[in-house]
């Protein structure tokens, strides 16, 4: 520790500076920003992080689709433009569960300690946090469409299909991972956030129109199958991709993630300062 | 008096409970800016919530408090653009360089890009981790994790900043070069609220202390106030010869005018110090009468013993009592 540098600075008094006692927007935008990048660059330091989205489509992608296509499709080929949109719906909203999970572990940090003795935006490291995810969820959307591709997969909708179709999966993902930032902030542990998400990501996920044709399930069930946004956002995906054809299941998706945004958002951010 | 400037910290009448714990119960503090203040207590005698407190971490359930005149719950915003806090384990992100550290807390303290890097790279240099910028912090000394967790503290150049036990876990050299940044810092004409379970740092650093016990301030005042409040340091002996002992007791209440106590190992004599200067003639008297010390000691006053004079009860953790009662042995 040099003594020269520090001897040569001296501190304005406390009582002489002109400060505010809130945050205004723009600078409650300039923290979630750095906040986000924050979380890029914790990505970057540790990149097996990223292994939720970047193996597990190339994995489940090839297993589902060996595995399932002859059975329901009678060929791999015919299977692809129904399975891809239904693994990329189940992968990116696994990627959102991590989101919680991570929130979580960060809060449970020291580093959570000094955020909150800085006088920036309350709600800039939960902002950044989800922000910081959207780019996970674009590598996996990525990544599935590429391992579709590279299996065969030629999607009529075009590359203007394929792009509105990943912007919808990542949208819905966004909003679903309010959902699991919620029990983020409210749950005790990092693995009971994780726990609890899976018990919601499951049933989600499987029951729905991702990996079989829903007639084939019995009927008490279909009832949920269709009611479940999950099922109107691959529907929409498939649409897109398939046709590129915009159908009532893309507003439906959009809809039901605004609802979940609606409800989620303000009970994240309000259950977050009570504790930050 | 007390204006804004006057004071960095006015506190009354704080409590913060926890279920049925009464954590602070009633804490009143005055801190002079510019100056070091120490909060002296064992674990768990509300030190760390009082500092929470004030940091606007904790909301407190009663009483107020004040930072440079800003009240910490209706104007936490304002009091946040005041401080630098430094809690007991460090609030730095463990998976990001150092140098990526800082320039996070500096871009989110409104720094542009560039001047981030510049302020980043100054405190590195500051507190001696130019070397360690790039490596993560996982692989950090404890005394590397403290300097870069004060020198986060210090990105905004705050004129308060709180101190949570800086030197707990350190070894002494790390110990020794951490008293010299916080002085330096008041130097600068910073203002630092510390706090400490070491009687010793609080005497070395503080300009005044609070001894807290229970979520209670028990004694308040400068060191030498609060030593004489306390008592004076023991004289410890051990001769050679056991059976020296009667003597060396009678030579200590002639020439000391105190009772010697006789400890139960063997050769074992001690006295209360009240005038250094008879230690010159009692030890001078011991070798006219031909009784030969084996070993020497001057023991302080321990933070156990401040609490039992201030409280009537001890520090309750034994461990505590051990790092305190370190005293400084003069073998002969």
């Amino acid at each position: 520790m040099s003594a020269t540098s520090m001897t040569t600075r001296t501190i304005d008094p406390g009582a002489t500076r002109s400060l505010h006692n809130y945050v205004n927007f723009e600078q409650t935008v300039r923290n979630s920003f750095t906040m986000a990048y924050r979380g890029l660059l914790k990505v970057k330091r540790t990149p097996e992080q990223l292994i939720d989205v970047t193996l597990q489509p190339i994995i489940f992608t090839l297993m589902f689709t060996y595995i399932f296509g002859g059975a329901i499709s009678g060929d791999i080929a015919g299977y692809l433009p129904i399975i891809i949109p239904g693994i990329l719906a189940q992968t990116i909203i696994t990627a959102s569960v991590v989101t919680g999970v991570q929130l979580r572990e960060d809060m449970d940090k020291g580093v959570f300690d000094r955020f909150k003795s800085m006088p920036i935006a309350r709600i800039a490291p939960l902002a950044g946090a989800l922000l910081a995810d959207t780019v996970r969820y674009l590598i996996a959307t990525t990544i599935t469409f590429i391992t579709g591709f590279l299996m065969g997969w030629r999607p009529d909708g075009g590359l203007g299909g394929v792009v509105l179709a990943g912007l919808l999966v990542i949208f819905c993902a966004w909003a679903l991972s309010w959902i699991f930032a919620f029990l983020g902030v409210i749950a005790r542990s990092a693995s009971s956030v994780q726990g609890i998400s899976f018990l919601i990501l499951f049933p989600l996920t499987f029951l729905s129109n991702a990996f079989v044709p829903v007639k084939t399930m019995p009927e008490w069930l279909q009832g949920f199958v269709n009611a479940n946004p999950v099922s109107h956002l691959i529907t929409a995906v498939r649409d897109l991709t398939g046709s590129g054809a915009i159908t009532g299941d893309l507003w439906l998706a959009l809809l039901g993630s605004a609802v979940v945004v609606a409800i989620f958002a303000p009970l994240t951010v309000r259950a977050y300062m009570r504790k930050a | 008096m007390s204006t804004s400037s006057e004071w960095a910290v006015e506190a009354h009448g704080l409590v913060k409970t926890f279920g049925s714990n009464r954590a602070v119960d009633g804490v009143d503090l005055s801190v002079r800016t510019g100056t070091i203040y120490g909060v002296l207590g064992p674990n768990g005698a509300g030190k760390t919530t009082t500092i929470s407190m004030l940091a606007t971490l904790l909301r407190p359930d009663a009483g107020t408090a004040t930072v440079f005149g800003h009240d910490v719950i209706k104007e936490a915003q304002i009091v946040r653009q005041l401080i630098g806090v430094t809690a007991q384990f460090a609030s730095v992100d463990e998976r990001l360089s150092a140098s990526e550290n800082l320039v996070i807390f500096g871009r989110l303290l409104g720094l542009g890009r560039a001047e981030a890097k510049r302020k980043s790279a100054e405190l590195l240099e500051e507190f001696s981790l130019t070397e360690a910028a790039t490596r993560p912090i996982s692989k950090f000394s404890g005394g590397m994790r403290r300097r870069l967790d004060l020198a986060a503290s210090l990105i905004a150049q705050p004129p308060l900043i709180f101190l949570d036990e800086p030197t707990t876990g350190l070894d002494p050299r790390t110990r020794a070069q951490m008293y010299d940044t916080i002085r330096r810092l008041v130097a600068t004409g910073s203002t630092v609220l510390l706090t400490t379970q070491y009687l010793d740092e609080a005497d070395q650093l503080a300009d005044r202390i609070a001894v807290i016990d229970s979520g209670r301030v028990v004694a308040e005042g400068t060191s030498n106030e609060l030593k004489a409040s306390v008592g004076s340091s023991t004289l410890q002996l051990k001769l050679i010869d056991p059976a020296d002992v009667e003597d060396a007791r009678r030579a200590i209440t002639s020439v000391l005018g105190v009772e010697a106590t006789i400890a139960a190992e063997p050769g074992r004599v001690a006295a209360r110090m009240t005038n250094l200067d008879n230690v010159t003639d009692l030890l001078i008297t011991l070798r006219e009468a031909g009784i030969r010390l084996a070993e020497m000691s001057v023991q302080k006053p321990t933070l156990d013993e401040v609490f039992l004079t201030l409280t009537g009860h001890g520090v309750d953790e034994t461990k505590e009592a051990d790092d305190a009662s370190k005293s400084e042995k003069v073998s002969a």
